[in-house]
């Protein structure tokens, strides 16, 4: 947190007070719609099923790792892992917060309140961080329940989870602020869906040629599921700093950078 | 449906004209989710993971490579996803926020004219969406071209097969939640499930013979056998007949609830 914070320690209790009001009057209003959250495991689990156990059979055992017995669905899940965490965090900061920025006028009202942006900000990453954790928690459940959490380390998913929220909420909250229609959705899809199938969620990273695998490693979805993939294969070293230090720069980088775009649409 | 050119005739026409007219201003946007889609998903399945599969050399696939094994079963879902946005979401709207489907039953037009026109549009969108799709399936010689031309009235087949019943049950939707609940719980597992992404004689016999009465799987295989070249007349015939009988249920029940509910 320590760029978040301003010299006065009061203005930092403020900004979390104001945050965790933001997530408080989120709670209030979804806890209606909480099976909304089911829905979303759904997805997950549906691709698992159908390409990790389905396709796996056609695969056999995945070239270019150093563990043979890697059963192909033990390689997809944790990707789909990260996948749900980055999807359930960023539908939350684009969809949901579109509806509230530009029709319901949601953050407007706030703003007439003491809350300023960067509360709204805040608030909003950590709630779709909450988001985004809890799916990936369901479908965690499920992977283990399916025999295919191969090692504890696949529990690391669960702070991992929430690294990969936090990146992808920032920047979806970035995102937001530049969505002039419903529209404008179909360019967010148009650079979700490549990410999705390319960044080594299917396959590993040797069916590239080598210029290729650079620019797939440096997609943030590439660096997210290196670091819930490599815990539940049971790799656990120094490597994972690489991913855990890429999401946390473009998480805050993304957040301030937010903060700034809200105030001004919000003050304009 | 006649398809006089006279729209005084046809006034199905008509209708058919409105939606074309407002293509013209919103194509692009369409572009992306209908065409592009189904080729990243082509390039990165067939061609990523297909990589993978061919390694390992499964018998499932009958030799055939995985990217013309994948390649006509992701026509034929592809061609029902188009069939399910075109006209699930656009029903829902025209008869109740837009209004357009209540102005147009205001003049001489019958529901049946709004219904039919708009099912023309929609296999509009089909067939262009499926042309797309097999150019680049012929450019990158996964098919051979020959099979390739019949690929196309067998993807609009598939694609008419829900689009027909779909616009029959979206004009009745209040709600649009109800929309995106059957994308996600119906049309999502049948694409998963239909033997797309793998042969479904590797699922077990109970679940090959529950997924072989799914309208999807019908039309992969249609789609399939045409592709590899494989089609024969009594199998070949089957998909064709159950296909063809779901979209004329379609266009039976479709007639009567547009009428109900834009005179109603």
């Amino acid at each position: 947190m320590t760029v978040l914070t301003a010299p006065h320690t009061a203005v930092h209790h403020g900004r979390l007070r104001g945050a965790g009001n933001m997530v408080a009057r989120n709670l209030l209003i979804y806890r209606h719609t909480w099976y909304l959250l089911l829905a979303e495991v759904f997805e997950p689990v549906l691709y698992l099923l159908s390409i990790g156990v389905g396709i796996g059979e056609l695969v056999g055992h995945v070239p270019g790792l150093a563990d043979t017995s890697v059963a192909y669905s033990a390689f997809v899940a944790p990707a789909l892992l990260a996948t749900a965490a980055m999807n359930g965090a960023m539908n939350e900061t684009t969809f949901n917060m579109f509806a509230k920025l530009r029709l319901n006028r949601t953050y407007e009202s706030i703003r007439a309140t003491p809350m300023t942006a960067q509360h709204i900000a805040l608030g909003e990453a950590l709630w779709a961080v909450l988001r985004g954790t809890l799916i990936t928690t369901g479908f965690l459940v499920v992977v283990s329940v399916l025999g295919l959490a191969h090692s504890a380390g696949i529990l690391l998913v669960v702070p991992g989870a929430a690294l990969i929220g936090f990146a992808f909420a920032s920047v979806g909250l970035v995102v937001v602020t530049y969505l002039r229609s419903w529209q404008d959705f179909q360019f967010i899809q148009l650079a979700m869906l490549p990410m999705f199938l390319f960044a080594t969620t299917f396959y590993p990273l040797g069916v590239y040629p080598r210029w290729l695998q650079i620019v797939v490693e440096c997609l943030p979805l590439y660096q997210s599921i290196e670091l819930v993939r490599q815990p539940s294969l049971g790799h656990l070293g120094a490597g994972l700093l690489v991913p855990v230090i890429y999401l946390t720069v473009l998480g805050f980088v993304s957040l301030r950078w937010a903060m700034r775009r809200i105030d001004r649409t919000l003050t304009r | 449906m006649a398809l006089s050119l006279d729209p005084a005739r046809a006034p199905a026409l008509r209708e058919f004209a409105y939606w074309m007219y407002r293509y013209r201003r919103t194509w692009r946007g369409t572009v992306v989710v209908n065409v592009a889609n189904p080729l990243l998903f082509l390039a990165a399945m067939g061609v990523g993971l297909g990589r993978l599969v061919d390694r390992g050399g499964s018998d499932y696939l009958h030799g055939a490579p995985y990217l013309t094994f994948f390649a006509p079963g992701l026509l034929a879902a592809a061609a029902m996803q188009n069939a399910f946005l075109d006209s699930a979401g656009p029903v829902f709207q025209s008869a109740r926020k837009r209004g357009n489907f209540r102005a147009a039953a205001a003049t001489p037009m019958r529901p049946a004219d709004i219904f039919t026109g708009h099912l023309l549009f929609t296999g509009f969108r089909i067939l262009t969406s499926a042309l797309a799709f097999v150019a680049v399936v012929v450019v990158t010689g996964a098919v051979p071209w020959r099979h390739c031309v019949l690929l196309l009235p067998a993807a609009l087949l598939t694609g008419l097969a829900f689009a027909a019943p779909v616009s029959a049950w979206a004009i009745t939707v209040t709600q649009f939640t109800r929309i995106n609940g059957v994308f996600r719980f119906v049309l999502l597992p049948l694409y998963m499930f239909s033997g797309t992404f793998y042969s479904t004689s590797q699922l077990p016999d109970w679940l090959h013979a529950v997924v072989s009465v799914t309208p999807l799987y019908q039309g992969i295989q249609l789609c399939r056998e045409i592709a590899l070249g494989t089609a024969d007349l009594p199998d070949t015939g089957v998909h064709v007949l159950y296909l063809a009988v779901m979209a004329a249920a379609g266009l039976v029940l479709g007639r009567r609830t547009y009428a109900r509910h834009l005179y109603g």
